[in-house]
């Protein structure tokens, strides 16, 4: 083969002439060869310490400004330091066009692995799979976190440092209950958005006149039906229960003003923003190495790629799929990038060369022929929990001996459940699969009643699933911060899920004294 | 061909804003581990970054999360060996509850990690809220600092100051003035003259035409080298002017006792203190002289590096390290213009009778010059049991004593453990008064 003459590169060192060469020949084969359908990309050279600064603002290129930034950038400097955590080669943001950030201290030979892992595999997982076309806007999120980002500035302008970081402080501690699971949340336009926050505050300084705090307070027995009219409207209106927090917050609290709402709005948006990409890491990073493994494969094979820089991308690659044992000491969890690396190349197997077992597991895709369009497929229409539930196959069970561990707290011992044999299969995948559900592990809290005619207390109830109660200190911290956000006092019940019995009871009041009984 | 964009020389410290943010955050927390860890001896590194364990307090960032410690749990792990359904592993002992692998969990080790804080950022902890006292005399008839100021053009000066502009302004204006031919007219009578050179025969007319032609340029020429183009005449230089800066002038003096009685311990305590004066006035006073004395039976003034570094030894006598300071006082530093402080160190021995001395030069000379005098002793940490805080002591800390009683802007303390150092500097440099409220 005339290796020599078609060389995307040959040293190390890279350019922008190089990257762009190689771009071109990695999306020769990604779109022309393997149909990945993806958004225009922008490829940024960062530094590290810019990769770092990334880190720190939960990967956006724009983000305002907070405290816990600043904390988490020192924490994620300082393990980098100390050599304790290497960064990523790249990072890559659901928008379009679609981001990519490439660190300058990559080889040439990695910068088109990253290439092509980063800005086709996971591109053409944001463009095409159902949760994040779904739940996500791409083409308005930068645009959005522009808006988000000036909007901040200007209230600690306006307001001071020290009010803006309480709310945000509140809204940060509920972020996870800030998102819609079932709803589809309204899209969003950056040019609307600012154009009603305007509108709300303009509106808001014409209305106010200061005559109405003259009016001498209403009282009397004709006036309480009314406002008991009144208030089973608004109970009505409020859409109760509800499990987004914040949500429940903006629209509903009595004491927060305009701008505070706003700011809510944006840490919920940005909460659900991030929904989808805890619920595909699996199949979104096994999506991306099944493309950058299959494309340095192809680029060497068609002599693009030197012996050497393959062998570097083969170990970076094997680096990166590496799962350790339960038992080892450097296990912290199943390894997204190896299991879904593994399942998408057993997917191909299934489809190319499946055995008798796989015919029986897998009628409709075994011996298909067709593997991309499989999975192509497959990254369209399932979140990590459907993809496993539907495509982990025995025979990758037994390669990772995966066995199902059943603990219970209050047991000295944990029992094994099931393992990779013949009754263990389908075991050991349900309880995979649902270990990849958020819903199933996501503490379970909505907002049940509010009293709004007597002391407007908040009613929180806690569905306990598997009897897994919230861990207190935190849990009376939150409701602190909820409580700042309502301006009045709250409750919070355990309620068993199963049987229905209440296991706590603890309120938050004036003095900001959470008393807890169980 | 994506859209390449290269981000490098973007501004750095994007992130500056949320760290000064977190250091407000927990500035509290910050300072205090920074003054622990200079209690735990090792001040001379206060001037240098420093990690500091963030504290947990005030920076936590609470929201619901599931205890370990109940409930129920699934897990499917990779790597079985040995395990056959229905098998028992037990759990650790330690107490926690953790499954077996759970990995650690979200929000562990976040709590533990260090805050590197930079050079500037500990100083600024560390010597906030305080400063030297009673700085009075802003006097600025007798300042010694200048700087330069630009102060419009002169026609003399170096040729790194020339204003370019400005002399090619003038020598625009002087060719015009002098009709000094431009290059255009030069090329077109030159051209004119090659075309006619370039024709073949040349007509009567054209013959004349051609010599009228090239006596003209040669006119032209030489008025061209008789009229430069940039005339000494036109030359401007930029004029400085030093201008005095204004000056609250302050000079400290620094007096340690080097004797043999010093002890290796007296003597590291005794530059401990000293590291931290320095660093609080070459933080907060850009232009502050510091004199360094030291002495044993003869008083000697250093440079900085002898004074922290040198090694001496000999008998001891304070009183000469008073009278050399009250020669270099009378020498360079005149009371009505400087702001003069002392901080003396000393383990308290003298020879006999000179510590009456020493309180009579204080009482009659040098306390009329000094703003502020501290006076330090190193002691033995048993004896600063039996001393405490009462009149007892040393002849000289008694004698001292007697300075204090009348004289307010005298401060005497005791040293005996390298702890002490920094609580006694905050006392002697504590702001005063609550003049400037907050921080």
């Amino acid at each position: 083969m005339a290796r020599d003459a078609t060389l995307l590169f040959e040293s190390s060192e890279w350019n922008f002439a190089t990257l762009s060469r190689a771009y071109d020949a990695i999306k020769e084969i990604a779109v022309g060869e393997l149909g990945l359908d993806i958004y225009p990309n922008q490829i940024e050279v960062i530094s590290s310490e810019q990769m770092l600064d990334a880190y720190s603002s939960i990967g956006m290129p724009l983000m305002y400004q907070h405290w816990s930034f600043g904390k988490r950038f020192a924490f994620e400097s300082h393990l980098y330091r100390k050599g304790m955590r290497g960064l990523a080669y790249e990072l890559v943001i659901n928008s379009n066009p679609c981001i990519t950030y490439l660190m300058e201290e990559n080889t040439m030979p990695m910068q088109a692995l990253v290439t092509a892992h980063a800005a086709f595999g996971h591109n053409h997982f944001f463009k095409n799979n159902y949760l994040f076309r779904q739940w996500t806007d791409a083409g308005a999120i930068l645009g959005y976190m522009d808006f988000a980002k000036k909007y901040i500035a200007k209230c600690e302008e306006r307001y001071g440092l020290a009010a803006v970081e309480g709310i945000l402080d509140s809204a940060h501690a509920l972020m996870d209950q800030g998102v819609f699971h079932y709803r589809r949340p309204p899209r969003l336009s950056p040019a609307k958005v600012t154009e009603r926050a305007r509108e709300r505050l303009e509106y808001e300084e014409q209305a106010y006149s200061d005559l109405w705090r003259t009016l001498p307070a209403t009282a009397g027995a004709a006036d309480v039906e009314e406002a008991e009219q009144e208030a089973m409207e608004r109970r009505k209106a409020l859409h109760l229960p509800e499990e987004n927090l914040l949500y429940f917050l903006e629209k509903n609290s009595l004491i927060l003003e305009p701008w505070q709402r706003e700011i809510l709005r944006i840490v919920r948006v940005i909460a659900q923003y991030f929904y989808p990409q805890g619920q595909t890491k699996v199949m979104n990073e096994g999506c991306a190495t099944f493309v950058h493994y299959t494309i340095i494969n192809r680029l060497f094979d068609k002599g693009q790629i030197s012996e050497g820089a393959m062998l570097e991308l083969l170990a970076s690659h094997a680096n990166v799929v590496f799962q350790p044992s339960f038992n080892d000491p450097r296990f912290s969890g199943l390894n997204p990038y190896a299991l879904g690396f593994a399942m998408m190349q057993d997917i191909e197997r299934i489809c190319m060369a499946p055995t008798a077992e796989d015919r029986d597991w897998f009628p409709d895709i075994a011996g298909n022929g067709d593997a991309m369009r499989t999975l192509i497929d497959a990254w369209e229409n399932h979140r990590d929990e459907s993809f496993i539930l539907q495509y982990l196959s025995p025979a990758l069970i037994r390669r990772f001996r995966l066995f199902h561990l059943s603990d219970r707290a209050t047991d000295r011992f944990c029992e094994v459940a099931s393992i990779h044999d013949e009754r263990g299969y389908s075991a050991v995948r349900s309880a995979l699969a649902r270990s990849y559900d958020p819903g199933a592990h996501r503490p379970d809290i909505q907002v049940v009643d509010v009293d709004l005619l007597g002391d407007r207390r908040l009613r929180l109830q806690h569905w306990v699933k598997n009897g897994i109660l919230l861990g207190e200190g935190e849990r009376d911290a939150t409701l602190g911060h909820i409580r700042r956000l309502w301006g009045y006092d709250l409750s919070l019940t355990g309620i068993d899920a199963s049987s229905g019995a209440v296991l706590y009871e603890c309120s938050s009041t004036d003095s900001g004294v959470v008393r807890s009984a169980s | 061909m994506p859209n390449f964009i290269d981000r490098r020389l973007n501004p750095k410290d994007r992130s500056l804003g949320n760290r000064q943010r977190f250091i407000r955050r927990v500035h509290d927390e910050l300072k205090r581990s920074i003054s622990d860890r200079v209690k735990s001896d090792r001040i001379a590194d206060v001037d240098t970054a420093h990690g500091v364990p963030v504290p947990k307090r005030g920076a936590d960032e609470p929201s619901f999360r599931n205890a370990s410690t109940s409930g129920e749990r699934q897990h499917v792990l990779p790597g079985n060996e040995s395990f056959s359904a229905g098998d028992r592993i037990g759990k650790p002992e330690t107490g926690g509850g953790q499954g077996v692998g759970r990995g650690p969990g979200r929000g562990e080790g976040e709590d533990d990690f260090l805050f590197v804080l930079s050079r500037d950022e500990v100083l600024d902890l560390f010597f906030e809220d305080l400063e030297l006292p009673d700085m009075v005399k802003l006097n600025l008839k007798e300042t010694v600092t200048y700087k330069p100021h630009r102060v419009g053009f002169t026609t003399s000066g170096t040729p790194s100051n020339i204003n370019v502009g400005r002399t090619m302004r003038n020598s625009f204006g002087r060719r015009i003035a002098l009709h000094r031919p431009n290059s255009k007219e030069h090329q077109e009578l030159a051209g004119e003259i090659a075309a006619l050179e370039g024709e073949e025969n040349l007509s009567q007319m054209q013959r004349r035409r051609l010599a009228a032609l090239r006596e003209e340029i040669e006119a032209l020429e030489r008025k061209r080298r008789r009229i430069a183009y940039v005339d000494p005449v036109d030359v401007r230089f930029n004029r400085f002017e030093r201008q005095p800066l204004p000056n609250a002038n302050a000079v400290m003096f620094c007096l340690m006792d080097v004797s043999a009685s010093m002890g290796e311990r007296e003597k590291d305590l005794a530059k401990r203190f000293f590291v931290l004066l320095h660093l609080f006035l070459k933080r907060r006073y850009e232009r502050i002289d510091i004199v360094f004395i030291r002495h044993t039976d003869e008083a000697r003034e250093v440079d900085e590096e002898t004074f922290f570094f040198s090694k001496q030894s000999g008998g001891t006598i304070v009183s000469t390290a008073l009278e050399e300071m009250q020669r270099i006082i009378l020498d360079r530093y005149p009371s009505n213009l400087w702001n003069i402080y002392a901080a003396q160190a000393s383990d308290g021995d003298n020879a006999t009778g000179d510590s009456e001395r020493c309180a009579q030069l204080l009482r009659d000379a040098l306390m009329k010059l000094c703003q502020y005098y501290a006076y330090v002793e190193i002691i033995d940490e048993r004896e600063s049991e039996i001393f405490g805080a009462t009149d007892n002591g040393t002849a000289l800390w008694r004698a001292y004593r007697a300075v204090e009683s009348r004289i307010a802007n005298f401060q005497m303390t005791r040293i005996a453990r390298p702890a002490d150092i920094y609580p006694v500097f905050r006392k002697l440099f504590a702001r005063h008064k609550a003049a400037q409220p907050g921080r």
